[in-house]
C-alpha cells in the first residue's frame, strides 16, 4: 500500500547514493502468525536524526529494534526482507549478532544502568572486547562521558554507584556506555520520556551535538521533540510506513492524509 | 518458643561444668549403721511412698511422699555405681570440709576424697605442703602425656602410613606384574627403615611410660580407706569447696573450652566433642562447595537455555519433589549408590591394590556430602531459579545491546544480580544439612572416629575417612551410653552447641549475602 517504490523514489531524489546508510527493503515481521510489520521500504540517511512517529502499537517500537536485531530475543518471532547497513545484510546468515549490536547502539526507554560503578558501566562494552588496558579504558571513559555531556558532572565519582546518579544523568550515562564502543548508528528508543522537561531539553540537545559523528534513529511519543531534534521523520500507522520526508514538510506540509491528522492531533 | 527451647538447652547443658560444692553427708542406713558419702548434688525429686517401698526400702511413720536427693559420688571402681539416690530424712549431718578435692580422671570417672600424701615409686615422700607438690607432679605427668600422644598419634601414625604405601605399592606392581627382585630389595629397605624407626620410637614411649607411671597419690575416699592412684591417670583435679567465684568462673571457662576442643574420653561420655564439631562444619563446608555450582549450574540451564517446553517442566516438577523426599531415603540411595556403587568402582580403578579393604568404597565424609547436596540441591536450583527471574530484562537487553553474547551477559551482569538470592539458597541449604542426622547414620558419621578428615599426613585432605557428627554424637551419648546419668548434661551441651555451629554458619551466610545485597540494593526489588 502507500505505493512503496514512490517513497523510494522521493528519498533517492533528495540525496545522494553515498548518504544512504541503513536501507530497509520489504521488511515485514511476525509475531508468532500475526504481522506487526508489512513491508517497511526506506532509506535512513548517514549522519543525520531520523524520527519515527506515530500512535501507540504502530510498530515504530519493533521497527527501531529490528536495526540491532534485538526482536531475535523475542520468541516466535519471523521476519522477511532485510536491513542493509552500509551494504551488508544484517539478517544474513552469517552475521554474528554481537558484532552487529557493536556497530548500531542502542539506548532503551528506561535508563538502565547496570549495578557496577559509573567508570565499569562505561568501560563495559570495552572490556566485553577485551579491552583491559587501564589507559585505554581511561581516554575511553573520559571521551565517551564528555561526549554524552556528563563528564563535568561525574568527574570526582567515577568510582562511586551509577545508581546513585538522577533519571536524566542515568539516561546520559547509558547513551555514553553505548557511544563508548564507537557504533556506527544509534537507536534510541524514546530516550526521554521518562524524564523531567529539563532532563529531556539535555538530552535533546546532546542528540544534537552527537548527529555529526553517528547515524541517529529516534522513537519518540513527542512530536515537538521530533520536530526539534530531527532531520528527518518516518510517521508509521498499524505497521505500515504512510510517510517519510523531512521533518519540516511533514510537519508544515504533509503529503498524506493520515499524517496530516496525526500531526495536528486528530487521533493517537 | 525457640529461644525458650534454645534457653532450655542452654540452662541444662551449660550447667555441667560449674564446680558445685562438695557435700559429705552421714546417711542412716537400714540396719541402724551409718555411712559416709561424699559427692555433688545432682537431682532431687519427690518419690511416693509405693515406690520406695517397691524398691525395696523399709520406711517408717506414715508419710506418702518423700524428698530425695541424687549425689554424683564417683569412684565408681570402689562403689560399682557413680551416682546415689538418698532419702533427705535419712540425713544425720551434712559438712563442707574445705580439703576435698575433685580428681577428673583418663578412666572411671571423677574420684573424690581427701589427699594424704604423695609416692614416688611407691614411696612416700615427706614433703611439707602436699597440695602443691601434688599439682606440680600433675603438670609432669600432663607434659609426659602430651609428649605420648604426639608420638602415638602423629609420628607413629606417618610410619604406619608409610608402610601401608610401601605394602601397597609392592602389591600394586605384583598386581601389574612388574615386581622385579631389583623393586622387591628395595621395598624391603624401605619397609626395614621404617621400622627401624619404629622401633626407636617404641622404645621411646616405654621410658616414657615408665616414666610417668613414677607419681602416687593416696587418697582417703568417703568409707575411710586410702586408694592409691596413679598421677598419670589424673586430668585435672581441684578443690572446690576452697574456690572463690572468680576462681570458680575461671575454672568454668577452662571446663567449657575443653568441652569444645578436647577429644572424647570413655566411650563419648567425657572429654570434648572437638572432632564431632569439626565433623559437622567439615561435611557442611564440603557439602555447600558441592552443591552451589552444580545447584546454580543447573538452574541457569533450566531459567536461560533450555527451551520451555514439556520436558523442562517435567524436570522443574521433579526437583521440586526431590526436596519432599524422607531424609533417610536419601541415605539409602547414598549407601546404595554413592558407597557400594560409585566407591566400589573408584576402588576398582584407582585403588586395586587395597582390595579386599575398601578405599572409597566404604562410607566415608565425601559420600555423606554428596548425599546431603542431593538432599539440599532443589533449594539451591528453585532460589536461583527465583533470583535470575528477577533480573530486569532492560538490564539484560542492554548488556546485549553492547554487543555482549548471552553468556558474556550472563556472566558479567546477570549472575552476579541473582547472587544474593544464590546465598539465600545456600543458606536454606546450610539449614537443612546442618542438622541432618539419619541419612548420614548410613553413609559415614561413625560413633568415634580415630582420626580427623583433615590432618598432617598426606594427602592432608582425606574424604575417604568416616568422622564424627554432633547430632549422631547427641544420639550416641544420650542413648547408647553406659552411664545415662553422667551423659545426660552432654547430652544438653552437645545439643546446645550443634545450635551454635548452625546459627553460626547460618550467619555467616547471611553476611555474606547482606554484602552481596547491598551492592545491588538499586534493582532489588
Amino acid at each position: 500500500m502507500n505505493n512503496p517504490d514512490k517513497l523510494e523514489a522521493v528519498n533517492k531524489n533528495s540525496q545522494t547514493q553515498s548518504d544512504v546508510c541503513i536501507k530497509v527493503n520489504d521488511l515485514k515481521l511476525f509475531y508468532s502468525e500475526k504481522s506487526a510489520l508489512h513491508g517497511i521500504n526506506m532509506s535512513v540517511p548517514r549522519n543525520k536524526v531520523t524520527a519515527f512517529i506515530g500512535p501507540s502499537g504502530c510498530g515504530k517500537s519493533t521497527l527501531l529494534r529490528c536495526f540491532n536485531r534485538m526482536n531475535d530475543l523475542v520468541d516466535d518471532v519471523r521476519i522477511e526482507g532485510n536491513i542493509t547497513i552500509d551494504g551488508d545484510n544484517i539478517y544474513d546468515k552469517s552475521v554474528n549478532v554481537a558484532d552487529l549490536r557493536r556497530r548500531v547502539g542502542m539506548v532503551f526507554q528506561k535508563p538502565n544502568p547496570f549495578p557496577k560503578s559509573i567508570y565499569e558501566n562505561v568501560a563495559y562494552g570495552l572490556r566485553i572486547q577485551g579491552v583491559n588496558s587501564r589507559r585505554r579504558l581511561d581516554e575511553a571513559v573520559e571521551s565517551s562521558l564528555k561526549g554524552a555531556a556528563l563528564w563535568e558532572e561525574v568527574k570526582d565519582r567515577l568510582e562511586d554507584s551509577a545508581f546513585g546518579l538522577s533519571g536524566g544523568q542515568q539516561q546520559r550515562l547509558v547513551i555514553a556506555r553505548a557511544i563508548a564502543i564507537e557504533p556506527e548508528v544509534l537507536l534510541l528508543d524514546e530516550p526521554a520520556s521518562a524524564l523531567d522537561p529539563i532532563s529531556t531539553l539535555k538530552i535533546e540537545e546532546l542528540i544534537y551535538e552527537l548527529k555529526d559523528r553517528y547515524t541517529i534513529l529516534i522513537v519518540t511519543h513527542n512530536m515537538q521533540q521530533a520536530a526539534r531534534v530531527s532531520d528527518k521523520t518516518a510517521f508509521l500507522y498499524m505497521g505500515d510506513l504512510i510517510e517519510f520526508d523531512d521533518t519540516n514538510k511533514i510537519f508544515t506540509n504533509p503529503e498524506k492524509k493520515k499524517t496530516e491528522d496525526y500531526i495536528t492531533g486528530r487521533y493517537g | 518458643m525457640v529461644v525458650g527451647l534454645i534457653g532450655l538447652i542452654a540452662i541444662r547443658g551449660l550447667g555441667i561444668y560449674w564446680p558445685s560444692e562438695i557435700h559429705q553427708i552421714d546417711v542412716q542406713k537400714v540396719d541402724g549403721s551409718s555411712e559416709v558419702l561424699i559427692g555433688e548434688i545432682y537431682d532431687s525429686e519427690i518419690v511416693s511412698r509405693g515406690r520406695l517401698e517397691g524398691a525395696g526400702i523399709k520406711l517408717e511413720g506414715d508419710e506418702q511422699f518423700f524428698d530425695r536427693t541424687l549425689y554424683k559420688v564417683g569412684n565408681r571402681e570402689i562403689y560399682g555405681v557413680d551416682f546415689k539416690w538418698v532419702l533427705n530424712d535419712k540425713i544425720k549431718s551434712e559438712v563442707y570440709p574445705q580439703d576435698i578435692v575433685v580428681f577428673e580422671r583418663r578412666e572411671w570417672g571423677n574420684l573424690y576424697g581427701f589427699i594424704e600424701n604423695v609416692k614416688e615409686n611407691n614411696v612416700v615422700k615427706p614433703v611439707t605442703d602436699v597440695w602443691s607438690d601434688f599439682q606440680s607432679r600433675v603438670e609432669r605427668a600432663l607434659d609426659l602425656h602430651d609428649e605420648i600422644k604426639v608420638i602415638e598419634k602423629h609420628e607413629i601414625g606417618r610410619i604406619n602410613a608409610a608402610l601401608e604405601r610401601l605394602r601397597l605399592k609392592a602389591k600394586k606392581l605384583e598386581l601389574t606384574g612388574s615386581l622385579t627382585p631389583e623393586k622387591i630389595i628395595e621395598i624391603e629397605a624401605d619397609t626395614a627403615a621404617q621400622n627401624k624407626i619404629y622401633e626407636g620410637l617404641q622404645g621411646r614411649l616405654a621410658a616414657l611410660y615408665a616414666e610417668i607411671k613414677r607419681d602416687q597419690v593416696v587418697v582417703k575416699v568417703a568409707s575411710g580407706q586410702s586408694v592409691d592412684i596413679s598421677i598419670s591417670e589424673v586430668v585435672r583435679t581441684w578443690m572446690p569447696n576452697n574456690m572463690g567465684v572468680f576462681e570458680k568462673i575461671g575454672f568454668y571457662a577452662t571446663s567449657a573450652w575443653l568441652f569444645v576442643t578436647d577429644e572424647p574420653r570413655e566411650a563419648n561420655t567425657e572429654g570434648g566433642i572437638f572432632p564431632a564439631i569439626f565433623g559437622t562444619v567439615m561435611m557442611v563446608i564440603i557439602m555447600s562447595i558441592i552443591v552451589t555450582p552444580f545447584g546454580i549450574v543447573a538452574a541457569v540451564y533450566l531459567k536461560e537455555y533450555a527451551s520451555q517446553g514439556f520436558i523442562t517442566r517435567t524436570i522443574r516438577i521433579a526437583v521440586n519433589n526431590l526436596a519432599g523426599v524422607p531424609s533417610i531415603v536419601y541415605g539409602v540411595f547414598g549407601l546404595g549408590f554413592f558407597v557400594y556403587f560409585l566407591g566400589g568402582n573408584i576402588d576398582q580403578l584407582f585403588f586395586p591394590e587395597a582390595l579386599p579393604a575398601p578405599t572409597f568404597g566404604t562410607p566415608g565424609i565425601l559420600w555423606a556430602s554428596l548425599t546431603l547436596a542431593i538432599l539440599t540441591v532443589p533449594v539451591v536450583i528453585v532460589a536461583t531459579e527465583e533470583g535470575l527471574s528477577r533480573v530486569p530484562k532492560n538490564i539484560r537487553e542492554g548488556s546485549l545491546a553492547l554487543g555482549a553474547t548471552k553468556w558474556e551477559t550472563l556472566w558479567k551482569t546477570v549472575l552476579p544480580m541473582a547472587s544474593p538470592a544464590m546465598m539465600t539458597g545456600l543458606i536454606l541449604a546450610v539449614a537443612r544439612a546442618a542438622g541432618e542426622v539419619a541419612p548420614l547414620m548410613l553413609v559415614g558419621v561413625v560413633k568415634l572416629a580415630p582420626t580427623l578428615p583433615l590432618d598432617m599426613t598426606f594427602p592432608y585432605l582425606h574424604l575417604d575417612r568416616k568422622f564424627m557428627h554432633l547430632g549422631f554424637h547427641i544420639y550416641d551419648v544420650g542413648f547408647q551410653s553406659p552411664n545415662i546419668e553422667a551423659a545426660r548434661p552432654l547430652v544438653y551441651a552437645t545439643a546446645f552447641l550443634l545450635v551454635v555451629v548452625i546459627v553460626f554458619l547460618n550467619l555467616a551466610a547471611i553476611s555474606v549475602r547482606n554484602r552481596l545485597r547491598e551492592k545491588f540494593k538499586g534493582y532489588d526489588s
